[in-house]
Order: C-alpha cells, then structure tokens, then sequence
C-alpha cells in the first residue's frame, strides 16, 4: 500500500477525533464557566441572616425566617443565582439581611480594619524585638575579651607571675 | 495595659447600661424618619402628622397577632377618622407579603414600609404588633406592646386623645 507523502502512519483519523474530542471539552469547560451555578437553599442559608433573630436563617426557624426560605425558594425556582437572589433580599429587607458585609463601600472596612491591625501588631512586634535584641547586644555589659589589656597570652602570663614573684 | 482594660471594662458597662435603657417613656419624643409608602408610592414621616393625634401602629404580615388586631384597628380608624390618625409601620416583611396582607384585611390608613427594622428598633419596638399614641406635639402618650384585641381595646388605649387617660388591662 503506497501512502502519500506528508500523511502520518497508523489510523488517519485518530488525531483529527482527538482534536476534535479536545475541541469539544475545552467548549464544554467555557460553558460550564459561562454558565451561571445554581444555587440552593443551604448555600444561601448560610450567608443571610433571619430577619428579627439575629441568628443565621439556617438556624431559625421563625415566621418570618419560613416566609424568606420561601422568598428564596421561589428565586431559585426562577434560575436566580446566589447573588441575584442576595440582592432580592437586601432589596427587601436592607444590607443587614447579609450576614458577611459586602465587599464595596463603607463595608470594606469591615475587611480593612482588622488586616491593618495585623499589619501594624506585625510591624510592632518586629520592631520590639529588633529593639530589645539592640539593647541586649549592646547594654548586656562587655565581650569576652573586651577587659584584655594589650598584649596576648604570654604578656599576661609574665604579668602574672610578676605579681607573685616573692 | 492598664488603659485598655479600663477602656474594655467601660465599653462593656456602657454597652450594658444602653440594653437596659427599655422603651420609650410617655411624655418623650418619638423618633421620626421618613420612609417609603406601602404601596410604593413616595414616603412620608409621622412628622407630616404634627398638630394631630396618631396611632402608630408597628406590624408584619408574618405575625399571627396582627392578623388578629386588624380588624379592630381598621374599626377604630374608620370611627375616629379626622380625630386619631392611624399609620402602619410595617417592619421586617417580605413587601408582597405585606401588600396581600393589607389587601386580605382591607386595611386602607396610610402605611410607611421599614423594611431592615431600623425604625423599629428607634422606636424601641421590642416586637409585633406594637402599638405607639403620639399627641399632636411628637410625644409619646401611651404604648401597648401586643395586640389589640377589639374596638373597645383600641378606643380605651387611646383614651388621652380623647380627654382621658389610658388604660392599663387593654383588650381584657
């Protein structure tokens, strides 16, 4: 059998099926990013806050608390995301319905603060210790040798002896 | 060191004295805000009722009690029309939730929307219902923390804008 010049040995459709099949999983990965996730009701329980507990929805079981699980039932029935749905319920009944603060405005705060205290505590303890390693180097009395009078070992040896030479 | 634990120990005194501060006391201010109108049509504030008696009253669609004082309210309002006005506050409530309500009751005085609570919470409101008379300075006259359980239990709550004083066994 005489192939062609160029053609590739073996089965000559087995590398266009694969980049085909590749083709087909990468356009499968980008809907599926595209594709908004569904949500559910323990996700979103989680993350909102029963409107006259002051607990979780997840953890109550109030009147009010039933009346919002079904507000967002009926969301999620709509195909709303998490977000949507987040924003339905700060639309009825305010920003403190979320039980994390948002990310924007005055909320990042919430975020800000406490990683600037980190970062300032970090900053200070570093400069404590610098500070106390500086004082115990150079207050904690002389070195080894600082009290050596000129000279080396035998100097000091004739020394010394001198001084009890009867 | 010393600072801070003093600062922390006045911070949780502090915190403590203002939870125990309990409601409203009759003959003080009653907050004002302005809010939006259930049906969504503009907003007002119980200051636009200046120079006039109100009864505020403070309710949620989701709260059986004021399920069971409507009835009662919507009879006062319409027999003391012109000498009492009476304003809803509907407060932590889905707002289709709170319209069916008002439409099921046929409930038709003005009604002011606080959706996150926080009017409420000014008022110190310690649940639903609760029912606030404002005299026509802004002061509270009377409050009744529960519902009301008929016409006479409105009429006898809201005895001062009517000459007399209030009566403490309301709806009993």
């Amino acid at each position: 059998m005489r192939r062609r010049p160029g053609s590739t040995p073996g089965r000559p459709g087995a590398g266009r099926l694969v980049a085909l099949l590749l083709v087909a999983l990468i356009g499968l990965g980008g809907t599926a990013l595209a594709a908004p996730a569904q949500t559910s009701l323990p996700e979103i329980e989680d993350e909102v806050m029963c409107p006259i507990c002051g607990t979780l929805l997840s953890l109550s079981h109030a009147p009010a608390a039933e009346r919002q699980r079904v507000f967002i039932r009926e969301l999620i029935d709509q195909g709303k995301t998490k977000e949507e749905i987040k924003d339905a319920l700060v639309a009825e009944y305010g920003g403190q319905v979320l039980a994390m603060p948002e990310n924007r405005g005055i909320d990042t705060w919430a975020y800000l603060v406490p990683a600037i205290g980190l970062g300032l505590a970090a900053v200070g303890v570093v400069w404590t210790v610098v500070r106390w390693r500086r004082r115990r180097d150079g207050g904690e009395g002389p070195e080894p040798g600082d009290d050596e009078e000129p000279g080396g070992d035998d100097d000091r040896l004739d020394r010394d002896m001198a001084r009890f030479d009867l | 060191m010393a600072v801070a634990v003093v600062a922390l120990l006045g911070f949780l005194t502090w915190g403590l004295v203002k939870k125990g501060d309990g409601g409203l006391k009759v003959g003080q201010p009653v907050p004002v805000a302005t809010l939006p109108t259930l049906p969504p049509e503009g907003e007002f504030s119980i200051e636009d009722y200046r120079g006039q008696w109100v009864l505020l009253n403070i309710w949620a669609s989701w709260c059986k009690p004021c399920r069971a004082e409507s009835p009662a309210l919507e009879e006062f309002e319409e027999k003391h029309r012109g000498k009492v006005a009476v304003l809803g506050v509907n407060t932590r409530d889905l707002s289709d939730d709170a319209m069916k309500f008002l439409r099921e009751y046929e409930i038709g005085y003005p009604q002011i929307r606080d959706a996150s609570g926080d009017y409420a919470d000014d008022l110190k409101a310690t649940g639903v219902p609760e029912s606030l008379l404002i005299d026509p300075e802004g002061k509270l006259a009377a409050h009744y923390p529960g519902p009301f359980r008929d016409l006479a239990g409105v009429e006898d709550f809201a005895a001062p804008a009517f000459g007399g004083e209030p009566i403490e066994r309301l709806g009993s």
